[in-house]
């Protein structure tokens, strides 16, 4: 080896452990921080556990029993689907803001192709997911080519979907018993089964077996830590040979598929079809449970079961209060508080890198 | 020299808007040798390995890998021809552990069903790997491989870089200031880490400001200035005081270095 310089004599006598990776002395709180960092679904999990807890204790039985409990997974069966997209989105350090829009008006085109047009109602299915994924294709094409900022590009495909989705529908509804009799098939994610005294429907399964499904994705395969990258850093994952682009396109078009799922569970739930469904009480739904789910905002960091858990928190919260019997208020002021308590976590949490 | 290089560029031309950062710019590597480049700050050094190694693509001029025009679109194309990079900014992402981004863009999937259906990553022969790898580079403890990069010291970011860049790197690997942000132990153990890779066969592009550095490790010295290649000096016949002249445009290099 060439000599070493004069001034660098004395480090032969240093310490030679050179950069390992120690774990220095730790506090308890510096712990508590480094478990939070690893386990990011490990707070929401027990704020839920927490207010299961807390309204179980002051309600008693007729909340802590499995109908209760069961019957807020039936309620949270949507969010958490358009939840699990908006999970996807915000991973990459985006938003989409078009998402409750794009399941409404999947839900008017499914219903329309299967009830209106008398196609089969597979096909209608099909078709329905088919323009949910085009809407998020769109998002997708315009945030990685044009580059412009998804909160923008998100707000504005909300509006034309929405215009478009009156405009095609002439904001009619389609009856519940018309769904029934020419297509029950939609009405899949409604059939429910007990188990005792719960009571699960397909929806609510089909939310766990999604959350599932992401969580696999983005945990065990390159695609899902690509998206982590491109969310984190999207300079450093392009300079590290990730396509950051494509990743961009492909996961805003699988929120817009997602969000079109939420559809046909959306059907299921409602009986009927409605172009003028809520769709900004979806969208902020959706996202006050990424949020809470402890989902950065920043992109790149949580774990989708958070998310699930958000949901459930939300609907644990407003249906505690609801038999206690508290102004709805109170849930709409509890919800704000636990978005900017996750917000501040979070915040805390990326505060450990050395 | 008498050998052929194994990488040369000719002519190369970036703009950024009225900027030219490379402004017909030459190039050349030769097999196992150690090139510095050494160059006031904005002179486009960076954008001179950026364009070898795809992050940006030049606006004109031509690169030969082993006699052979190339055309990197991307950084992953460069990295399939065998060229790694450890650029000024490192590249890596600050959530992911330490094994994802060593793999990161080249993942290890699973034999069988799980790989091939599910296409399940093998996060043990991917530990296994990066977990060899940095402890050959003398870089760490076996137990936090799964640990996030930003819970890492930068001397420790460094290393987990230039241990990505040594472990795949095949034909050459650039090093974009590895030891800017450095203390002298740090610095000491990343210079050694780039006379392992030597010793190893593989030529090595090193952007240094650190002029005792530069004449510790290198064969050649490629003076950059004004986004080109002003000259090529050996550090034996010139001190660090005539590159520094050189650099800053206070003394005009000799005819022959100019002809190198
Ligand atoms: N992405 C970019 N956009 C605009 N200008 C750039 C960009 N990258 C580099 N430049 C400009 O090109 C010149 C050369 O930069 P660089 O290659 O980073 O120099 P060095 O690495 O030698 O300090 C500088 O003037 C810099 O401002
Ligand atoms: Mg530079």
């Amino acid at each position: 080896m060439a000599q070493v310089q004069e001034f660098e004599k004395a480090l032969s006598n240093s310490e030679t452990s050179v950069a390992a990776f120690d774990e220095h002395g730790t506090s308890i709180v510096k712990r508590i921080q480094h478990f939070l960092h690893s386990t990011p679904a490990a707070v929401p999990l027990i704020v839920l556990v927490l207010s299961i807890a807390v309204f179980g204790v002051t309600i008693g039985g007729r909340f802590f029993s499995s109908y209760t409990l069961t019957l807020i997974l039936q309620q949270i069966a949507i969010v958490g689907i358009l939840g699990a997209a908006q999970t996807l989105v915000i991973l990459t350090a985006g938003i989409d803001l078009s998402i409750g829009v794009i399941m409404v008006i999947s839900a008017v085109i499914m219903g329309n192709c299967a009830v209106t047009y008398g196609l089969p109602t597979l096909l209608a299915v099909v078709i329905g997911l088919a323009a949910g994924g085009a809407c998020g294709l769109l998002n997708g094409l315009l945030v990685a080519y044009m580059k412009l900022p998804p909160f923008i590009v998100t707000l504005g495909t909300w509006n034309i979907v929405m215009a478009t989705n009156f405009i095609y529908s002439a904001n009619e509804t389609i009856r519940d018993a018309d769904v029934d009799v020419q297509a029950p098939l939609l009405h899949l994610f409604g059939l429910n089964f007990k188990i005792g005294t719960a009571v699960l429907t397909f929806g609510v399964i089909a939310m766990v077996v999604l959350v599932l499904i992401l969580w696999y994705v983005l945990n065990h395969t390159a695609w899902g830590r690509h998206v982590y990258a491109v969310g984190d850093d999207p300079e450093a994952a392009k300079l590290s040979g990730i396509q950051t682009k494509k990743v961009l396109i492909s996961v805003y078009t699988l929120a817009g598929l997602i969000a079109a799922f939420a559809a046909w569970v959306s059907i299921g739930r409602n009986g009927s079809i409605s172009p003028s469904a809520a769709v900004t009480d979806y969208n902020l739904q959706a996202i006050t449970a990424t949020v809470i789910g402890g989902i950065s905002l920043f992109g790149g960091r949580g774990s989708i079961l958070g998310t699930l858990f958000g949901a459930m928190i939300v609907g644990v919260v407003s249906m505690g209060l609801n038999m206690l019997g508290a102004d709805p208020q109170w849930k709409v002021l509890l919800t704000g508080v636990l978005i900017i308590g996750a917000v501040a976590i979070d915040q805390w949490i990326r505060k450990v890198s050395v | 020299m008498t050998q052929e290089p194994i990488l040369t560029a000719r002519g190369l031309v970036k703009r950024y808007g009225r900027v030219t950062a490379l402004n017909s710019c030459d190039f050349d590597l030769y097999p196992g040798e150690i090139l510095a480049v050494i160059g006031d700050n904005g002179a486009g050094k960076s954008t001179l390995i950026k364009a070898i190694s795809g992050a940006v693509i030049p606006d004109e001029g031509i690169i030969e890998l082993d006699r052979k025009q190339v055309l990197f679109k991307s950084p992953i194309e460069a990295r399939e021809a065998g060229i790694e990079t450890v650029y000024q900014n490192l590249a890596l992402s600050p959530a992911l552990s330490i094994a994802d981004n060593m793999f990161l863009g080249r993942e290890i999937r699973k034999p069988g069903f799980l790989g091939d259906w599910l296409r399940m990553l093998d996060r043990p022969a991917m530990e296994k790997r990066a977990r060899d790898k940095l402890t050959e580079l003398g870089l760490m403890t076996i137990q936090n491989i799964s640990q996030a990069v930003e819970t890492l010291s930068g001397g420790q970011r460094q290393g987990v870089a230039v241990a990505r860049a040594a472990a795949f790197g095949s034909k050459m690997v650039i090093m974009d200031e590895p030891t800017a942000a450095l203390g002298v132990k740090e610095s000491r153990r990343v210079l050694e880490l780039i006379l392992d890779v030597k010793k190893r066969g593989l030529p090595i592009v090193l952007i240094s400001h650190n002029m005792p550095h530069v004449f510790e490790v290198a064969d050649r010295i490629h003076i950059h200035r004004l986004g080109r290649r002003l000259c090529v000096i050996d550090p034996k016949q010139y001190t660090m005081s005539d590159a520094v002249a050189f650099m800053t445009g206070a003394k005009l290099p000799p005819e022959a270095a100019l002809a190198a």
